[in-house]
């Protein structure tokens, strides 16, 4: 029973930290169409941003071991993770949509090839360990103390949700969607699109960070190979699955998904013979890859599609 | 130093090779082809493949180490690859078009593509590195202190045959001023009569063919490992970007100019941050003059 609940526990904790990366994507391409394709790279720079300021000192580091309070640690997170969003931003939303595509991209490997390689902060490939994890000191437990995290996520997730959803019935939120129907439309009614983009893109961008900063503290051992482009691509299909454009979308897709996927791994190593695993590895993502395309070639709204709105 | 040089150009033509393609679908499919990198490892591949069919090796011919069967394999791997991305197209991007998907749909689907492509790669050849051949460098003195690999040689020579053909066939023959036509206004080529289906075949045609030949280069020079195409991907998007996207020629010139400057970061120690070095340079292209070296401010559309 209780090894049921702690199964349960922790299959949520992971899923909150996709959640909350497919409502920040959510406000960037569901809400003004913008597409990033660095998704794993904004994840990455907010967990290391919390790694570093709240884990411990490392005897072969030169930078870190602040020990901060975790919830500094986030808010700095979301920050940096922001400030990255506002540099890709400045020189790529100005231009067509491809050009922000091919930076995102480029700055994920980017973000990649530093952690991998500046060893004197990030450890390179052995990443970093013992970050600390909230409540851990005050619960024994382990499954108390996922408990606790968990409804620290659920809080999180509603948090971010209302927020979202009261962002996007703002005005403001109505110039977004209005940018994606038609920029040059927005453009002659006044609007500075280019400013509301950038707004956009960096809030996403600091969501996406935050997700990366309580998955650092949760798994507590962060290194560059958690960080791959098969993130990106799950947080696609979660939203796509979902239903862009649509806050509740993005969090029921994100949850369908990542069952989907657990799912598989466990019936992969139930029916997959040890030395075949990296083939079912590869299998798994092509499966993921063709949900993608056949949603995109076939419901490309998604499971709940977005509400039209009177004004749209 | 000269070495790094002519690295520089050896990986340059690679990547130039490939941005044509990039360029190509981006000026008559107008999307950003994320795949672009996967076509050149299916090519890579299906060449090995014809390799390990033949079973006689890559062959040698006086100095260089490019034998029949490997030209052979790269011809048969131009037509394979060619039919596998057409067929690709048909299932795919065919759809989205009659659809009149969003650019960000087209490019999406590609990004999806490229990871689909990867994977059944590693599913068919595996994730472990492969070699065309035992095959090691071996410079022969040319000048008094000047050396070169005679298969460095080839290999541009290569490029420039292609280059040269390519611009042949966008200059003469009727398809490929069809296709130039479709690259400045799609509409209005439509309007003439245009078959912008026949046109958008022969992209990828092309696109393929030279793609084929820069993934087997690649293979030659390094070796296939299903990552390739990811690896080799930014590299031609910024080469792209740098020469211009507007302007087949001017991703030649990026790619020249991205391989030198990787091989530069290679000289002065900064080999582990390669990727990174080509995407600093697109970036200072985009602020600085965001049309690139030979673009021409871009329509809006």
């Amino acid at each position: 029973m209780i090894d049921i609940l702690s199964f349960v526990i922790f299959f949520f904790i992971i899923c909150s930290f996709y959640i909350i990366s497919s409502l920040g994507l959510n406000i960037q391409y569901g809400f003004t169409g913008m597409f990033n394709v660095g998704i794993a790279g904004f994840f990455a720079v907010g967990a290391y941003t919390s790694a570093i300021l709240t884990g411990p000192e490392y005897a072969d580091t030169i930078f870190g071991g602040f020990q901060l309070p975790i919830i500094l640690g986030w808010l700095c997170a979301i920050a940096v993770s922001g400030l990255a969003g506002v540099l890709v931003g400045l020189v790529t939303l100005r231009l067509r949509e491809d050009f922000l595509a091919i930076s995102t991209f480029g700055i994920a490997i980017c973000i990649q090839l530093v952690a991998l390689n500046w060893e004197s902060v990030t450890r390179g490939p052995n990443g970093l360990y013992a970050i600390p994890k909230p409540f851990s000191r005050f619960l024994d437990s382990a499954v108390m103390s996922n408990l606790f995290y968990l409804i620290i996520c659920i809080v999180t997730i509603v948090a971010i949700y209302y927020g979202l959803e009261r962002v996007v019935k703002s005005p403001w939120g109505r110039v977004l969607r209005s940018i994606r129907e038609d920029e040059v439309a927005a453009e002659a009614l006044g609007k500075n699109v280019f400013m509301y983009r950038l707004q956009a893109f960096v809030l996403g961008c600091g969501i996406m960070g935050l997700a990366g900063a309580m998955y650092a503290n949760f798994v507590r051992f962060i290194s560059p190979q958690d960080f791959l482009p098969i993130f990106t691509i799950q947080v696609y299909v979660m939203l796509i699955v979902g239903g862009k454009g649509n806050n509740l979308g993005a969090i029921v897709g994100a949850i369908v998904i990542w069952a989907l996927w657990s799912a598989s791994d466990s019936l992969i190593n139930f029916i997959v013979a040890p030395d075949y695993q990296t083939q079912a590895a590869a299998l798994r993502i092509i499966i993921v890859g063709v949900v993608l395309v056949l949603m995109l070639l076939f419901k490309p709204s998604g499971i709940l599609p977005e509400k039209k709105h009177l004004s749209s | 130093m000269i070495q790094y040089v002519v690295d520089g150009l050896v990986n340059g033509s690679i990547i130039a090779l490939g941005a044509v393609g990039l360029s190509i679908t981006y000026n008559v499919l107008r999307f950003a082809n994320f795949a672009q990198g996967e076509i050149l490892a299916i090519g890579a591949y299906i060449s090995m493949a014809f390799i390990v069919l033949m079973g006689v090796g890559i062959g040698s011919i006086g100095p260089v180490s490019f034998g029949w069967p490997l030209i052979a394999s790269i011809i048969l791997s131009v037509l394979v690859t060619s039919v596998v991305v057409l067929a690709i197209d048909w299932l795919l991007f065919r759809i989205l078009r009659q659809r009149s998907a969003s650019r960000i749909t087209f490019i999406i689907a590609a990004f999806g593509l490229s990871l689909i492509v990867r994977n059944v790669i590693t599913l068919i050849a595996g994730a472990d590195q492969m070699f065309l051949s035992f095959y090691i460098p071996k410079a022969i003195p040319v000048l008094d202190n000047f050396k070169v690999v005679p298969d460095d040689v080839l290999i541009l020579i290569i490029t420039a045959v292609c280059v040269v053909s390519l611009h042949t066939f966008l200059s003469i023959t009727t398809v490929g001023k069809k296709m130039r036509a479709v690259a400045e206004n799609p509409v209005l080529a439509m309007v003439n009569g245009i078959n912008v289906k026949s046109v958008i075949r022969w992209s990828w045609i092309i696109g393929a063919s030279l793609s084929a030949i820069a993934g087997t280069l690649h293979a030659h020079v390094t070796q296939l490992d299903p990552e390739m195409g990811f690896e080799l991907i930014l590299p031609m998007f910024a080469a792209l970007i740098v020469g211009g996207v507007t302007n087949v020629y001017g991703a030649v010139l990026g790619g020249f100019l991205i391989g030198l400057t990787e091989a530069f970061a290679v000289a002065i120690d900064l080999s582990a941050y390669r990727g990174g070095i080509a995407f600093l340079i697109m970036i200072v292209v985009l602020i600085l003059r965001p049309q690139g070296i030979l673009g021409e401010k871009e329509r809006d559309d």
